[in-house]
């Protein structure tokens, strides 16, 4: 008996620690990636001289290179890759459908409709400069923002006010609620496409790309401070989120508020997601693949999926940027149609090779 | 203690009830079979008692506590559902037992909630499933890892729905056998909904049977007469002798 337990019981301890590894090669990885990304541009710098200027020594061409130019950029990445894979992963447990991502409860859709809104109607205004593949600049980028941030986070309001007019607000209430958003703002979107002039038709067309270098480092501390708090939520709850992925009614007779806790989660990653499509553009796939790719690794224990997620979504959206940045150089290719042109494949093998469905 | 006290329920307020101002205690340290037609109301009596739904009218007590007065995570402390219906993450059996001890934790799960988790799986006999993910499991192992999650929790009542309707004739016995050893042993008072006739006589000691939302009877093995059962069920029965029990045997 007593031996019988050690063994399985210390393979369970085993099991723990694998999965704690991926979650720690998974960080070397992205460490790795994000060096690579410093070092790689316009001019090559070593990862020696990376490393060195990133101490602000070395180089003073280096020093500038990788502090204003490269970093800022590499960060919005980071950031922005690991919210959305978070809140994709969180979504994803709370709707307790494989599908969800802050494009489910039309996050994007809102905050792209909110984007063309204020270029198209606002005057966020548009200037053409000829001087590289990037050819629109748009003029007024905070009426923009803040447009396709006020519209990104609709879905977060609709949810808080159907859940006052409705009591039971389950997970499929919801995904039918964000349906509904995505259509209603996607409708919208094609309007104001239909009535913008050229210029701005461009400038819409270029916003919903995704363009991670227009962050600057003001934007980037705002990204990060709600990455942050976002993260502490979200591992604060994932022991909930574990209880919720069997079921509503076995979360609730473990005594969670099942409701309550779906209805915050799903609040918190829409206005999440939103602060950060709102700022770069409509970022695609990555909030459904990294989660994915992680649970292949470590299932779907909150505990070790969502930091797993976070790090993976951050991995990768560095990566598809830096591959967009270099694969052509000097054009850059919007991150938007990497993301989902590199994630597609990968998300398909994925679901050839893995046997287990996600139900 | 359980105490029912002329507990409605609908869905909506004008359609029929489900639940018709019932009105029964259940007393402690025993196995409670609800029993009663399909739609006669059992598994929404499991609902009231653990606020998965509100009652219309009337109350369900624990311990002298109305349970829709009771924070949930007190309620989850005294009392434990294995539902009829159970989702399989792709979660280690472990950590799905280890589940159990959420109302009890306060940030994260301690060295005594995991030893306390192996010792459960012992007792089940499931050591084993340890480091087995949940959506791999055979009917019977899952319903196992269920209990277990449930016995997790340490709770005074276990309430069952439908514990064995998916699971073959030997698992329904070591099931059944199971929980009621360990719930004797440990004094826990077992509430379960049963369709299986001669399992809950077997082995529950209380009977509750529900006919069109209404209390048809409550008590012990005594009221479990051919006469009870036609009325409930609408079917002759004999109750026959034999190997040391009895048996219901419809006559049909």
């Amino acid at each position: 008996m007593t031996e019988e337990r050690d063994v399985h019981f210390t393979a369970y301890e085993r099991s723990l620690a694998k999965k704690r590894a991926v979650v720690f090669a998974v960080f070397l990885a992205t460490i790795g990636v994000v060096l690579f990304s410093l070092s790689r541009g316009a001019i090559d710098i070593s990862f020696k001289d990376v490393l060195t200027a990133l101490f602000g020594a070395g180089d003073r061409r280096n020093v500038a290179v990788v502090w204003d130019i490269r970093l800022p950029r590499a960060f919005a990445a980071l950031v922005v890759g690991a919210t959305l894979a978070a809140c994709g992963a969180t979504m994803q447990c709370v709707l307790r459908n494989a599908l969800a991502s802050a494009s489910t409860l039309g996050v994007s859709q809102g905050a792209a409709f909110g984007a063309a809104l204020g270029i198209v109607v606002f005057g966020g205004g548009v200037v053409t400069s000829g001087a590289s593949a990037v050819a629109m600049e748009i003029d007024n980028p905070y009426v923009v923002t803040f447009c396709a941030f006020v519209f990104g986070s609709t879905s977060a309001i609709v949810i808080l006010l159907l859940s006052r007019f409705k009591q039971e607000m389950g997970p499929d209430s919801l995904i039918l609620a964000g349906v509904a958003l995505s259509s209603l703002f996607t409708g919208g979107f094609s309007l104001l496409q239909f009535f913008a002039d050229e210029t701005q038709l461009g400038a819409v067309v270029f916003w919903t790309f995704g363009n991670l270098g227009g962050a600057d480092w003001s934007e980037n501390a705002i990204m990060g401070v709600v990455f942050a708090a976002t993260m502490i939520f979200l591992i604060a709850n994932s022991w909930k989120y574990n209880a919720l992925s069997h079921g509503v009614a076995t979360a609730q007779g473990l005594g969670i508020n099942a409701n309550f806790t779906v209805l915050l989660s799903m609040t918190i990653c829409s206005l999440a997601a939103a602060v950060c499509v709102s700022f770069v553009g409509i970022i695609g796939f990555v909030g459904l693949v990294a989660p994915h790719i992680m649970r292949k690794f470590v299932g779907d224990d909150y505990r070790f999926l969502t930091p797993a997620s976070t790090i993976a979504g951050a991995c990768l959206l560095i990566a598809a940027d830096t591959f967009g940045r270099i694969i052509i150089a000097p054009v850059i290719l919007p991150v938007g149609a990497v993301t989902s042109f590199l994630g597609a494949p990968v998300f398909l093998a994925l679901l050839i090779k893995g046997k287990r469905r996600y139900d | 203690m359980i105490e029912i006290k002329d507990l409605s329920f609908a869905y909506h307020s004008k359609t029929k009830r489900i639940l018709d101002r019932l009105t029964c205690d259940l007393e402690e340290g025993f196995f409670v079979a609800i029993l009663g037609q399909n739609g006669a109301g059992k598994s929404t009596l499991l609902k009231c008692l653990n606020k998965t739904l509100r009652p219309n009218g009337g109350a369900a007590f624990i311990d002298g506590k109305c349970v829709e007065r009771t924070p949930r995570r007190e309620l989850a402390r005294k009392m434990a559902t294995v539902s009829q219906r159970n989702e399989t993450p792709r979660v280690m059996v472990f950590d799905s037992v280890l589940l159990g001890r959420t109302p009890h934790v306060v940030w994260n799960a301690t060295t005594a909630d995991k030893l306390l988790v192996e010792k459960i799986l012992c007792e089940l006999g499931v050591a084993s499933l340890s480091t087995r993910y949940l959506d791999e499991l055979s009917g019977g192992e899952l319903q196992k890892a269920t209990i277990a999650r449930a016995l997790a929790q340490e709770p005074k009542y276990l309430l069952l729905d439908e514990p064995t309707s998916s699971l073959d004739i030997k698992n329904q016995h070591e099931i059944l056998k199971l929980i009621q050893d360990i719930c004797r042993r440990k004094n826990i008072s077992v509430v379960a909904v049963l369709h299986d006739l001669n399992l809950a006589r077997r082995y529950c000691n209380r009977f509750l049977f529900l006919k069109e939302s209404r209390l048809r009877s409550y008590g012990g093995l005594e009221t479990f007469t051919p006469a009870t059962i036609k009325d409930v069920y609408g079917i002759d029965v004999e109750i026959v002798q034999g190997r040391g029990s009895s048996w219901i045997v419809p006559l049909l």
